[in-house]
């Protein structure tokens, strides 16, 4: 028997809000405001309190998958990661860096979206990086 | 060592004493990271018991009964946990019979800060347990509840409007509440309340869940806390709950043994 909060910053958007995932003999259970969040102060949005839904959604994907026609096909990361830099290059190669953009998340942290700007602008030659909250 | 240190050292000594007979104590737990809702068991360090800031400890009573029905846990509760806690007990959200509360009082600056008319854990009595602290005096409501009895009876919706536009429908009042505790929420039927319209139409959202408060709120102001857009909750339930005393001789979290008023049992249908 387990009961514990577990403090960390919420996935949605780059506020950064705090909050305490609700743990139970090792299951989540719920979030709560951290009271104490310099950025937050025990306040959070809807996506805030809802920031764990998705950890167990039965729709949540789990494996990469690859399109196939009008089907998805459940693929390994090798597979799938092989195909998309096979594709970008092909892209790259064919039409140019212009016709290659990346977007990159609020749900990473500062330092793996910066890795991200750094593979489009040097290795691919694009300028076309943007982030996922403009979507 | 202050005062508070004092109580709070004299609840750690208890906790550890009774720790051996109970499956294990909830409160909260300062550590490094911060503060926030835990379940002491037996070994674990009770110096990082803390008792402040306040979160809603009830609905994890409720969590951990649900999980554990036969289990026998503790609490670190203030006056409003334990209001909470009885209202939770009369529509079966937690067990009584099968909780060991350790009752902590409100300073009079705590008191204060809450607009708090009942700090002292006035209620244990109906529990079993040990009671901590100094009660105090109760402070005066909320500023605004004497300011809104000024205004006049037609400007009053307008008032609530204005406060009400401000809403960016979080239901964070509702996910904090510890006597929010529906499998179906009103508030997520889209009958009532249309999906997608920001703020939430007046006023449905906010009356829906004022009403479902009237015979329920105990007045422990985490809705308030928790609002990012600063909407004045308590106000409004706090004049609620005076019209329910008023009208109907009932004081949500006062009596484990009164039956709430809007509640029908079998038996009376």
């Amino acid at each position: 028997m387990e009961y514990k909060n577990v403090l960390t910053v919420c996935p949605y958007c780059g506020a950064g809000c705090g909050l305490y995932i609700q743990v139970l003999d090792g299951k989540i259970v719920g979030v709560l405001p951290a009271k104490e969040h310099p950025v937050s102060r025990g306040k959070l949005c809807i996506k805030g309190w809802n920031a764990t839904a998705f950890v167990n959604h039965p729709d949540r994907l789990k494996k990469p998958l690859i399109r196939e026609g009008d089907r998805f096909r459940e693929a390994s990361w090798d597979e799938a990661l092989g195909l998309v830099a096979d594709k970008l290059l092909q892209i790259r190669d064919t039409y140019g860096p212009q016709a290659i953009g990346f977007l990159c998340s609020a749900k990473c942290t500062n330092e793996e979206n910066y890795l991200l700007q750094k593979l489009a602008r040097s290795l691919f030659k694009t300028n076309n990086i943007d982030h996922c909250a403009r979507l | 060592m202050t005062r508070k240190d004092e109580i709070l050292e004299a609840i750690r000594a208890h906790i550890a004493e009774k720790l051996p007979e109970l499956d294990g104590v909830i409160g909260l737990r300062r550590t490094q990271e911060g503060t926030a809702p835990y379940l002491f068991r037996q070994g674990d360090d009770l110096s990082e018991l803390a008792l402040e800031p306040r979160y809603p400890l009830a609905p994890i009573v409720s969590l951990l009964q649900r999980h554990y029905p036969e289990a026998r846990f503790g609490i670190v509760a203030r006056g409003c946990d334990i209001r909470a806690l009885v209202e939770m007990a009369k529509r079966n959200q937690v067990n009584p019979d099968r909780l060991y509360i350790l009752g902590v009082a409100c300073t009079a600056e705590e008191a204060e800060e809450c607009h708090c008319s009942e700090p002292a854990p006035a209620q244990m009595n109906q529990f079993s347990g040990k009671a901590f602290g100094e009660p105090v005096p109760g402070a005066s409501p909320h500023p605004l509840v004497a300011e809104y009895e000024k205004i006049p009876r037609e400007e009053r919706w307008a008032f609530w409007q204005k406060q009400f536009a401000k809403c960016i429908k979080c239901y964070g009042c509702r996910n904090i509440c510890p006597e929010c505790f529906c499998e179906a929420c009103a508030l997520e039927d889209p009958l009532w309340v249309e999906p997608g319209v920001l703020a939430p139409p007046f006023p449905m959202f906010h009356l829906i869940r004022a009403l479902h408060m009237a015979t329920r709120c105990v007045l422990c102001r985490q809705c308030e806390l928790t609002c990012p857009a600063h909407i004045p909750l308590t106000v409004l339930y706090e004049l609620m709950r005076q019209d329910v005393k008023e009208l109907l001789g009932y004081e949500p979290g006062a009596d484990l043994e009164a039956a709430p008023p809007l509640s029908l049992t079998l038996a009376e249908v």
